[in-house]
């Protein structure tokens, strides 16, 4: 490096001459404009933006220059290194994208293949419909009980206001279990889910808002529609002034909720040991809303173009079970109600068959998947 | 109940206008179901009508004798000229008078009746049969008219009653009154609030002894008990033809006039009536219980053994009739009976109930009796019989009457005046409520803020506050009743177990498991094929007393036998690589516990003591979940080669049930039917009182996979999960270190029996504090560590809470983990 020389002129200095300075620039831009790889660029930019390249080797050449005039050639230098250093960097970034395209290009895949490597499960739409089902109730501040399925004959008939002689009560309709040596157990696989109200009563702190999801059990043959077990959904409320009114409201809420807003219900008067005054629920057909009746266009599957779909039973809690649960009957009533989960799984979605529900074959649980 | 509406109107005055579908409607809206309105003839058209037979001529040389007529039909062939016809029936003469479909008639079955050549001749109608009209069943021929039933050319339509309307109700048991027409003309007469007629309004006779002698034994099996009786009756006359057919649409076959008669008047006033040939009878009759080793030839040719329990009628020979359910054979009337003798009773309903049952004998009298009639209808109904036989059989009624009246008055019930009100939660007035109640037919007495009601006779079925007020609000009706919405309070939600039985079932179908629901019932052979020893408590099953199905008598003891099914139906179906799970109670008898459940009383609720020994008697019941799996675990495809489902996949099934539930499960070998003896995990819980089988896990026995008929190597894992639950706890938050993670793999060579669990149990405790985690993430077996040998390599993380750990702390803590392993489990560690 030479040292200061106040009456150096830059022009005389070749290396610094502006012409020089624009050669040696024009010269690196195009040279990096023409790599045409990373390793081309990378020489390319040894040899031009590098220490011994041609610009580097005159920015020595300021040091020598005198004071007035290291200003200018400093500026001239610095603005052209400046310039290919800009442009090594955006070739670098250009080329880096071009060889990243190409790459991943290469690796590109065939998203659509499958990969069920492990078969996929389901829950069973009984136990997800019934989980539905109860939490609706949930919902309005009911807890869910439970009870034993193999019953004491006490809970099952008894303290429901079926008196011994009652039809219901025979091998015809109810699996009795067997005591010792053919004896009588007094113990029955549960008819209903409605014993649950009875231990609910005496188990829990009046009032009571209790739902019952349930395994039950009578002695039917299985078919199209019927089977030995199957499911209900019970419900009860014992609290002070409780009126068939309420006993709509809860059930109308619940139709709702479930298959529609705006839907209707409506009560039949019928009759259970355990509920008094009782009655069969039905409600408006969720799919046609009743346009199917009389109307032989547009025929209705789900309701039988009847317009109403019957779901279950229910009514005021026969003060007699309320008695024999020890619950006061002066101070309070209760309604029930008891809800077929097959028979809402069935005109819900569509099952045909009951042999369905029970076969286990995995293709009629696959396609309910884990809720509904 | 198949109620006729021609037969209906009779008694109540419908408006025209209210069609049966209407009425349909209407009747359910009160309480009755009706289940199908049976538009019965309206496949018949065109004329149909009266003749009268002229001649007859016989045509011969055909297979069967054939007869050609000429039959007067008067103006309604639009010629007056005899409308000669064909007819291959022979039950009529010259002179009959005739049922004639005439060209242009369509009879059921589509059968167009037309001119045509038969026989040699052309026949321009038919001369109809009842069963070719459908008016009741009968291959007697066609049907002759009695003399004077109709002028030749008359419309028969309304003369046989060939349309009507039938309702079919589905009568529950509280609406006994519903099996009568009376009882279901009374209820549509309150429902429209029109003028109804009683049938049971005949003029009794007068008093007097002169009946047949009869005694009641006890007033609690009989509270009244008419006889009446008619002489010289003509056992030949027919039953009417409106009659018949009454019955007919009624579902009721008819016998004899005699028979006929009995039942027209039970299908009316829903009582019960017995005719017996008086002469038959030997000396006075009693009804009375029977007694033991008694028998009786009922009329279906069963001779019968009486039940103590049983209400007999009897005369000097012994049982005549089982009371209300079915009459004796030597007794019955028949095609000589000239003397008969009509019962009327009213008899216990729950011994005709008990009795029906006992003998398997469901009749139309003991479907009414265990309903109830009504208690005072008997003189009207026996009297209105021996009317009906004298009228229709020549007979004449004698003067006699028995009449036993033992019932006792009913007491009213007391009911708060707005009683039916508070129920629906409706402001009736109590005018309403009175109103309503006298509709019923209830005699209602105001007193202050308390109504005292006596129900009618015809409903026995009226016993408490809450029956009355059933009875105001179906009239005022159910669709009146407002909503309201419930006013529960805020609830506490699922249990902890209720959620944790879902995350369980979404656990299990998250790792590829279907969810069945099995029939709890299993057999012996379920068991002996899980090869189950004979002391096994799962042997212990509950039997049912009346299963459907034979071969499983028993409760499931275990979920395995149908979870087993289940698999050999999917894999029956094309479905190999299958992986199923059921949540579902066991039932587990405990030794010793009562053996039969106790029957409280229903007067007021069961004191903890009583409580206590009925649910003493009720089984152990615990809830489970089982899981089995077959074929492919990972189906093969192009990511590479498939895995089989193996004893691996069911134990760490049930891990991850367990973990479902925060709770760690400690696995140990075993032996337990039904799993294989080498490849059987049994399955431990910690809890305070130390670690509790919760169940087992692994692959089948070849002998079980064997008697299922299953595919090889079928893994299954069972798991009570009341246990699982009971051992969870709170999860106590960790504490989660950000210092960095110092790792130290290990191998061990281990004698190829030790357990992969207690050096894994040995490294954890050795490692000490610092110890993050271990994971075993490599098994080798093979020359490199010599024959019995395995090798373990584990991964041990340590990390400190406070501070990064120096290569000398992490050597230190490996160190001390491998030498606790090799002490305890002879673990080299492998260079
Ligand atoms: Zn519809």
């Amino acid at each position: 490096m030479s040292a200061p020389n106040n009456s150096y002129d830059p022009v005389e200095v070749s290396a610094l001459h502006p012409d020089e300075v624009e050669r040696m620039r024009t010269e690196a831009l195009d040279a990096i404009a023409k790599a045409a790889g990373l390793e081309e660029l990378k020489e390319v930019r040894i040899a031009h933006a590098g220490d011994r390249s041609p610009l580097a080797l005159a920015n020595r050449e300021i040091g020598a220059l005198p004071p007035a005039a290291k200003a200018e050639a400093g500026k001239r230098v610095g603005g052209a290194r400046r310039a290919v250093s800009e442009a090594v960097k955006a070739r670098q970034s250009q080329l880096e994208d071009e060889r990243d395209a190409r790459v991943l290009v290469e690796e590109a895949v065939d998203v659509t293949l499958p990969f069920d490597r492990i078969p996929r499960g389901a829950r069973h739409p009984l136990t997800t419909v019934a989980e539905r089902m109860a939490d609706i109730f949930v919902g309005m501040g009911f807890e869910v009980a439970e009870g034993p399925e193999v019953e004491a004959e006490w809970y099952n008939f008894d303290a429901l206001n079926f008196l011994p002689d009652h039809p219901a009560r025979t091998m015809q309709d109810t699996f009795f279990v067997a005591g010792p040596d053919g004896a009588e157990s007094g113990l029955v696989l549960r008819t209903h889910t409605s014993p649950v109200q009875v231990r609910s009563m005496l188990d829990r702190e009046l009032p009571v808002y209790v739902v019952v999801p349930g395994r039950t059990f009578r002695t039917d043959e299985l078919d199209a529609t019927h089977s030995p077990v199957f499911h209900q959904l019970e419900g009860l409320v014992v609290d002070e002034g409780i009126t068939l009114a309420h006993l709509r409201g809860a059930i109308q809420v619940f139709v709702e909720r479930m298959f529609g807003e705006g839907l209707r219900t409506r009560m039949r008067p019928s009759y259970f040991p355990f509920t008094e005054p009782s009655a069969e629920v039905d409600m408006e057909c969720f799919v046609c809303r009743g346009a199917s009746v009389g109307n032989p266009d547009a025929p209705c599957r789900t309701c039988s173009s009847e317009g109403w779909i019957e779901i279950g039973g229910c009514g005021v809690v026969n003060p007699r079970v309320l008695t024999a649960a020890g619950v006061d009957t002066e101070r309070y009533s209760g309604w029930a109600f008891g809800l077929g989960i097959e028979r809402t799984l069935m005109f819900a979605h569509g099952v045909k068959d009951m042999h369905d529900m029970v076969e286990g074959d995995i293709r009629f649980t696959a396609a309910f998947g884990m809720e509904m | 109940m198949r109620v006729p509406l021609s037969w209906l109107r009779e008694y109540v005055e419908l408006p025209e206008e209210v069609t049966p579908r209407a009425l349909a409607s209407a009747l359910i809206s009160a309480g009755l179901e009706v289940e199908t309105v049976d538009v019965v003839g309206a496949d018949i058209t065109g004329p149909v009508v009266a003749g009268r037979v002229l001649d007859i001529e016989e045509l011969t040389g055909f297979k069967k004798p054939i007869r050609f007529c000429r039959v007067d039909v008067g103006g309604a062939n639009g010629t007056g000229e005899p409308q000669e016809i064909v007819c291959g029936a022979r039950n009529f003469a010259e002179g009959d008078l005739v049922v004639v479909a005439l060209p242009g008639a369509v009879l059921p079955g589509d059968f167009a009746i037309s001119a045509r050549k038969t026989y040699g001749r052309v026949s321009a109608g038919m001369i109809c049969s009842a069963s070719e009209l459908e008016l009741w069943e009968d291959h007697a021929g066609i049907i002759v008219l009695p003399e004077g039933a109709a002028d030749p050319g008359a419309d028969a339509y309304g003369l046989l009653g060939l349309r009507d309307d039938v309702l079919d109700i589905a009568v529950t048991p509280d609406r006994g009154y519903a099996l009568s027409i009376r009882g279901v003309a009374r209820e549509a007469a309150a429902v429209y609030g029109v003028p109804f007629t009683d049938p049971a309004d005949v003029a009794p006779p007068e008093r007097n002894d002169g009946g047949y002698p009869a005694v009641v034994a006890d007033p609690e099996i009989c509270s009244r008990y008419v006889l009446r009786g008619v002489s010289g009756f003509d056992p030949a006359a027919p039953s009417p033809l409106w009659m018949r057919r009454r019955l007919h649409l009624a579902g009721v076959r008819s016998v004899s006039l005699a028979v006929d008669v009995t039942n027209y008047v039970m299908m009316e006033l829903g009582q019960p009536l017995h005719a017996w040939d008086r002469s038959a009878l030997r000396g006075p009759i009693e009804v009375r219980l029977a007694k033991p080793g008694e028998k009786l030839e009922t009329l279906d040719h069963v001779v019968r053994e009486l039940d103590p329990d049983d209400i007999l009628i009897t005369d000097d020979s012994g049982p005549i009739n089982i009371a209300g359910v079915m009459g004796g054979l030597d007794t019955e009337i028949g095609d000589a009976s000239t003397d008969v003798l009509i019962e009327a009773a009213h008899f216990a309903e729950t011994h005709i109930a008990r009795t029906s049952r006992r003998h398997q004998l469901s009749s139309e009298s003991s479907r009414r009796f265990e309903r109830g009639v009504d208690s005072a209808v008997q003189m009207a109904a026996a009297t209105r019989a021996v009317a009906l036989l004298a009228e229709l059989g020549g007979a004449v009624v004698d003067d006699g009457v028995t009449h036993l009246d033992l019932g006792a008055p009913r007491d009213p019930i007391v009911v708060r005046a707005d009683n039916a009100g508070r129920i629906a939660g409706v402001a009736y007035p109590v005018e309403t409520e009175i109103a309503r109640l006298r509709l019923v037919g209830c005699e209602v007495v105001q007193d202050g803020d308390t109504l005292s009601v006596t129900p009618p006779t015809w409903r026995p079925d009226l016993t408490d506050p809450n029956d009355l007020a059933e009875e105001v609000i179906r009239y005022e009706g159910y669709e009146n009743i407002p909503a309201v919405r419930p006013r529960a309070e805020a609830g506490r939600g699922l249990t902890r177990g209720q959620r944790l039985r879902r995350g369980v079932g979404r656990t299990l179908a998250d790792a590829g498991f279907s969810e069945v629901l099995n029939y709890p019932f299993m057999g012996e052979r379920d068991l002996d094929g899980l090869q189950l020893e004979p002391g096994d408590a799962r042997r212990s099953a509950l039997r049912l007393a009346n299963p459907l199905n034979d071969d499983e008598p028993l409760l499931r003891t275990t979920l395995l036998p149908g979870l087993l099914k289940a698999l050999v139906r999917n894999v029956g179906r094309g479905f190999g690589d299958v992986a199923l799970f059921e949540m579902g109670l066991v039932y587990r008898p405990e030794p010793g516990a009562p053996e039969r459940a106790p029957m409280l009383g229903v007067d007021r609720g069961p004191t903890p003591e009583e409580r206590a020994a009925v649910d003493a008697a009720i089984p152990n019941q615990p809830r489970r979940v089982g899981a089995v799996l077959a074929g492919q675990r990972e189906r093969a495809g192009w990511w590479g080669p498939g895995r089989a489902a193996t004893w691996a996949d069911a134990i760490q099934a049930a891990r991850e049930v367990a973990a479902a539930a925060g709770v760690e499960l400690v696995v140990r070998a075993d032996r337990h039917a039904p799993w294989h003896p080498g490849r059987c995990a049994a399955l431990y819980v910690a809890g305070a009182d130390g670690e509790r089988l919760v169940g087992h896990a692994g692959e089948l026995h070849p002998r079980v996979v064997k008697a299922y008929g299953l595919p090889e190597r079928v893994a299954a894992v069972e798991v009570e999960l009341d246990l699982v639950e009971a051992a969870a706890g709170a999860a106590t938050a960790p504490e989660v270190s950000t210092y960095p993670v110092a790792t130290q793999d290990v191998a061990l060579l281990v004698d190829g029996t030790v357990h992969a669990a207690d050096v894994e149990a040995a490294l954890r405790e050795g490692a000490g504090a610092l110890l993050e985690s271990v994971r075993l993430f490599d098994v080798y077996t093979g020359e490199q560590v010599g024959e019995g040998r395995k090798s373990l390599a584990y991964s041990l993380r340590l990390r400190a809470g406070d501070r990064t750990l120096t290569a000398e702390e992490a050597t230190a803590a490996r160190d001390a983990a491998v030498a606790l392993a090799a002490e305890r489990t002879g673990a080299v560690l492998r260079g």
